[in-house]
């Protein structure tokens, strides 16, 4: 790689990979709970929940990174707290990045794996209740790996998203090389920089290549959930 | 084993009144026209609906008493549930399917009855099958093992052979019978009288969301009670020559095509032909005496009802060779039946 790359560059390549990586991960577990309390309940107010859950991908990344600074900045309510009590700090780190990250990603996840779920048949819920299986077991035997095509498919298409973050992260966390340059804020920086022009270039080829390439591994995801 | 339920439940027009019970049976048949509410109540009966008013006890047991508050659930009932469509799990396998119930039995049995079950319903050779690869048939008996192995109190079967085509049924009733003699309760819910006919022993008539009948099936099938379809004769084998099985009943013996087990045999009663005298040099095996108990008129027809010893047939004939026969009750008479025309 360093043949193809600067040192900087695979630095940006390898940070993008570990935030998306903690990013969608971190992110699963809410997004399996969110789907499920979507596809499993009615209330009023549905909408409005729904609503907000799917609010990142409408909303200006700028504005929800923004949101996350006044929310988790050290002089923010929260994150002051988070800061002198646990020594957690989220801003100018990579994890604030994720978070970032996460938070953009999440109707991704939210609505793969809800279609998987309303796509289960109930009838088989059902007959593992009449078998003895309790609301747990059958989550854990019954729904969960059924729905798993759908569970990957979000897992890839947030990664995939989630290489491209560029508003939040920079308004969130800033642009530090190592700490949270990923690739969109490295081809923004090398654009900064007068000759600047070539390394740009091979960055977005690296990013188109990683996203036709996790593109294709959702839609294959996708399919096997049809069969 | 005994049974008690009541029910009462509105689905928008449709209002569901029920209320039946089983003293000793073992296996009791939900009997009616599709959409009459019997899936309701078997449901009702595994927990998986909850009536608006309500009791069901069984064995004893109370496990639904809305006026006192008690809903045991579903996964706690012990019923063991066939649905129509199977419902396997479709990302295991075959084995772990008939496990999946089994594992979490109140009561586990021990690993010897699982292959008890699987031999019993010949599932050896697809263990290891995946469920997408079974033919109807073969899911169906996937899913009575399934069921079996959850050491249920009760076996519910809604429908269990109604998404199957007649070979398929054929197929699988001789398991169903084969389960009956283990003696393990069944409600069976079916709007099919051949089945009926075969398995139960017990029958609650439903139409229209209410009881309309209730007795034993050889008094709701046969005689000229409500349903009746001929005959319900329970058998025992007596010989088996030239190809054919005679069995023998309280009050005769019938000839029959080849058949390795006792069974129930069911007579429609268009199939049974009378005679006043003793017809010789005819083809029917059996010639069959029996005595005049009532004619029933319907139209150009006449249901002839005839006491065979215990046994009761109806033969379904023309009002007009009634007349001509001059049968009235008390009257001797000959039933006629092909051995062709039985179901073997």
């Amino acid at each position: 790689m360093t043949d193809l790359l600067t040192p900087d560059e695979a630095e940006a390549l390898l940070l993008s990979l570990r935030v998306s990586f903690v990013a969608v991960f971190a992110a699963l577990p809410f997004a399996v709970a969110a789907a499920l309390w979507l596809s499993r309940t009615r209330f009023p107010g549905k909408v409005v929940i729904d609503g907000l859950i799917h609010l990142p991908l409408i909303l200006p990344p700028v504005a929800v990174g923004f949101l996350l600074l006044v929310l988790l900045g050290t002089r923010g309510g929260l994150g002051g707290w988070l800061y002198q009590s646990f020594g957690i700090r989220f801003v100018f780190s990579w994890t604030g990045a994720a978070l970032a990250s996460a938070l953009i990603t999440f109707p991704f996840q939210v609505r793969a794996i809800r279609l998987a779920l309303e796509g289960a048949d109930p009838g088989l819920d059902a007959a593992a209740e009449t078998l003895g299986a309790g609301w747990w077991d059958r989550l854990v035997n019954l729904t969960l790996p059924l729905a798993f095509p759908g569970i990957v498919a979000g897992l890839i298409t947030a990664f995939a998203a989630s290489l491209g973050e560029f508003g939040a992260i920079i308004t969130f966390v800033s642009n530090i090389p190592g700490e949270t340059r990923t690739l969109p804020l490295a081809i923004y920086s090398a654009l900064q920089s007068p000759g600047g022009e070539a390394e740009a270039a091979r960055l977005s080829l690296i990013s188109i290549l990683l996203a036709l390439l996790f593109m294709t591994l959702a839609e294959l995801a996708q399919r096997r959930m049809k069969r | 084993m005994s049974l008690e339920v009541a029910l009462e439940h509105r689905f928008g027009a449709f209002a569901l009144d029920v209320a039946f019970g089983i003293e000793r049976a073992c296996v009791t048949a939900l009997f009616g026209p599709s959409g009459a509410g019997k899936t309701s109540v078997v449901n009702a009966v595994a927990g998986l609906f909850k009536p608006r008013i309500g009791r069901i006890v069984v064995d004893g047991r109370v496990v639904l008493d809305t006026e006192a508050d008690v809903f045991v659930p579903a996964r706690a009932r012990r019923t063991g549930y066939v649905f129509q469509d199977a419902r396997l799990f479709p990302h295991m396998n075959v084995e772990d399917n008939l496990r999946f119930g089994w594992r979490r039995a109140a009561h586990r049995m021990d690993e010897h009855a699982i292959e008890g079950v699987v031999d019993m319903l010949g599932l050896a050779r697809l263990l290891e099958r995946r469920v997408a690869k079974l033919s109807g048939g073969e899911k169906s008996r996937v899913a009575l093992g399934r069921a079996l192995l959850s050491s249920p109190d009760i076996l519910l079967l809604d429908e269990p052979l109604a998404a199957l085509d007649a070979g398929r049924r054929a197929e699988i009733l001789p398991y169903l019978e084969r389960l009956k003699e283990t003696g393990l309760p069944m409600l069976y819910v079916s709007h099919n009288v051949d089945e009926v006919a075969r398995l139960a022993d017990e029958v609650v008539m439903i139409a229209d969301g209410k009881v309309t009948a209730q007795g034993s099936v050889f008094d709701l099938l046969t005689g000229l009670g409500v349903a009746a379809v001929g005959a319900v004769l329970e058998t025992r084998i007596v010989a088996q020559r030239d190809g054919l099985t005679v069995l023998g009943f309280d009050g005769g013996e019938l000839v029959v095509p080849e058949v390795e087990r006792a069974r129930r045999v069911r007579l429609r009663a268009e199939d049974i032909m009378l005679a006043r005298e003793e017809p010789r040099a005819i083809s029917a095996n059996n010639v069959l005496p029996a005595t005049v108990v009532a004619v029933a008129p319907h139209g150009a027809q006449a249901d002839v009802l005839l006491a065979m010893g215990k046994a009761r047939l109806v033969a379904r004939i023309t009002q007009a060779s009634a007349r001509r026969l001059e049968l009235s009750p008390g009257v001797p008479v000959f039933a006629v039946i092909k051995t062709v025309i039985i179901d073997p």
